[in-house]
């Protein structure tokens, strides 16, 4: 059963184009990645499936439903879905501990002690329980996404959408962040995730998308679109990011 | 350097046995004879000027009447009972009013920053409030509320003066504490509401949870000025009629023709006000240190 599907999706900022034609079908427990360059429109087509920008035209449907419709209720769509940032985007004026307890508690309707247990669970299970108390701004950056990554967890979501979670981290911090969506892929979590680093898509994508200019130039599994690209400018990309140093 | 040591201990042995080098100690010797120089140099030039502002103001051929018309220093201490009674009435008016403009102030913030559509003739009827307090001198504000509104006569209006210059008061600056908390409101980044919207958080849950908290904190410094700025301003209440510490201040002086009295109000009010401004320029260095902090983080 597909988790998530897109329908010729488009989508312009005034007269830029920035999605367009975009059909995506995600099954339970798979991970889509979306690779491209910035300014292709992964970032956006994220924040679409959140609700977070409006489509110009299409569908999206969710378990079936279609959230795309105007008289839908943004905040209950929004309780299936968890989205992790870039720049993490924590709350600078609550604990770790805060951070992930807020949305199930005031959202999901759970009990301080109820949601405080699971979250504490969470952060034991990757290595935080001693952060609990601390305010975001004593963590490192991997900790910090590592944090973001659980408050999204938290609510226990159908889908989870990851923007280019580990683009703002110094080189080595990086891993720690995908090691930790390398779990959640084992743990059969449905994701659609953007990102830069080649390897890690190889390693977790059940279907890599790359997209230019707003379009899916090309899809398919990880060694037909990164490792045996057809296309000139899938092509031309991967150089670029194998010049770079990246693959 | 040693094969034999791993780089950690090298740097921890090197932090423990460091002892300044020959030209350090050079160094530090210079910049201690530099602030030797600075010191003396600034307490001599401060005793100058000050030195020299005194013998102007004693020497001046009015400085006799001056000092028995201000600075009537038993006629002060005479009085200051009676203008310390007043001062209390200032202080009152002060907490009650900053508990109502808070209140206020925070509704017509929200208003004007919400964007639904319901509260559209909200958002309007705020712009246009804020609009025309901040536009009115607030003395004409505690005349037409003070004089005005009794002179009405409805039933059920109190005609308390106290009341009616706290009311004054009250409408004038939550018109700009709105502003500064609308500031506020303002400055916090849209990934903020981003992040609380895509835990499904609603608007309103995230302006409580999330916003709200983080922009009142970034405008406590404003904030702070403003409230040294009411109590001040409550003073102005004393055209109503209120005896207050300027009221009480006025009456004595009237009766003796010297104007110790107003000096007496206005050293209670420094006070109270210079310590908190202190504290307010305190509070403002420490979140600019936090916000710079977090900048190069």
């Amino acid at each position: 059963m597909n988790v998530l599907e897109l329908h010729n999706l488009r989508k312009s900022f005034g007269s830029e184009l920035v999605l367009s034609e975009i059909s995506l079908a995600v099954p339970e427990h798979t991970a889509t990645v979306l690779i491209g360059a910035s300014g292709s429109g992964k970032s956006t087509l994220l924040r679409c499936i959140n609700l977070l920008d409006s489509i110009d035209d299409g569908q999206i449907i969710l378990d079936g439903q279609e959230i795309s419709d105007p008289k839908i209720d943004v905040d209950v769509v929004r309780r299936k879905l968890g989205m992790v940032f870039q720049a993490f985007n924590l709350f600078p004026h609550k604990t770790v501990l805060e951070n992930i307890t807020l949305a199930p508690i005031k959202v999901h309707g759970l009990s301080r002690d109820e949601a405080h247990h699971a979250a504490l669970e969470l952060l034991k299970r990757f290595d935080l329980a001693d952060k609990a108390d601390q305010y975001p701004d004593r963590l490192s950056g991997g900790q910090q996404q590592r944090v973001a990554i659980i408050r999204s967890l938290a609510v226990k979501p159908r889908l989870l959408l990851l923007d280019e979670v580990t683009s703002a981290l110094d080189p080595v911090l990086v891993n720690e962040v995908l090691s930790v969506v390398r779990d959640l892929k084992q743990d059969g979590i449905t994701m659609v995730l953007a990102t830069h680093e080649m390897g890690f898509a190889t390693q977790v994508a059940d279907e890599v998308c790359f997209l230019e200019n707003g379009l899916i130039i090309e899809r398919g599994s990880a060694d037909q679109v990164i490792h045996n690209p057809t296309m000139t400018q899938t092509q031309d990309f991967l150089r670029r990011v194998h010049e770079a140093g990246r693959l | 350097m040693s094969t034999t040591d791993s780089p950690v201990h090298q740097q921890v042995d090197r932090a423990v046995a460091w002892s300044p080098s020959q030209r350090e100690q050079e160094r530090t010797l210079i910049r201690r004879a530099i602030t030797r120089r600075r010191i003396l140099v600034s307490t001599i030039s401060s005793l100058t000027v000050l030195a020299a502002v005194t013998a102007v103001i004693l020497k001046s051929p009015g400085w006799t009447v001056v000092k028995t018309t201000f600075f009537d220093l038993h006629y002060g201490i005479s009085v200051a009972h009676l203008v310390t009674r007043g001062l209390i009435t200032n202080i009152e008016l002060t907490i009650i009013a900053s508990i109502a403009i808070g209140i206020f102030s925070l509704l017509l913030a929200l208003a004007r920053t919400s964007r639904s559509a319901a509260l559209t003739p909200l958002r309007f009827l705020a712009t246009a409030y804020v609009d025309i307090f901040r536009g009115i001198p607030l003395i004409l504000v505690i005349l037409l509320v003070g004089f005005g509104v009794p002179a009405l006569q409805l039933q059920g209006i109190t005609s308390n003066v106290f009341v009616l210059g706290t009311t004054a008061i009250v409408l004038t600056y939550s018109a700009y504490v709105a502003e500064v908390l609308r500031s506020g409101i303002l400055s916090i980044h849209p990934s903020q509401r981003a992040a609380a919207r895509s835990l499904g958080l609603s608007h309103h849950q995230t302006m409580r949870h999330v916003v709200l908290p983080q922009a009142v904190r970034r405008v406590v410094p404003p904030l702070l000025n403003d409230f040294i700025s009411l109590l001040k301003d409550t003073g102005l209440v004393s055209i109503l009629g209120v005896v207050d510490a300027v009221r009480a201040g006025q009456i004595e002086s009237s009766r003796t023709f010297n104007y110790t009295p107003y000096v007496v109000a206005a050293v209670l009010f420094l006070i109270i006000t210079i310590p908190l401004t202190r504290y307010t320029d305190y509070v403002l260095m420490k979140s600019i240190n936090r916000q710079n902090a977090q900048g190069s983080a």
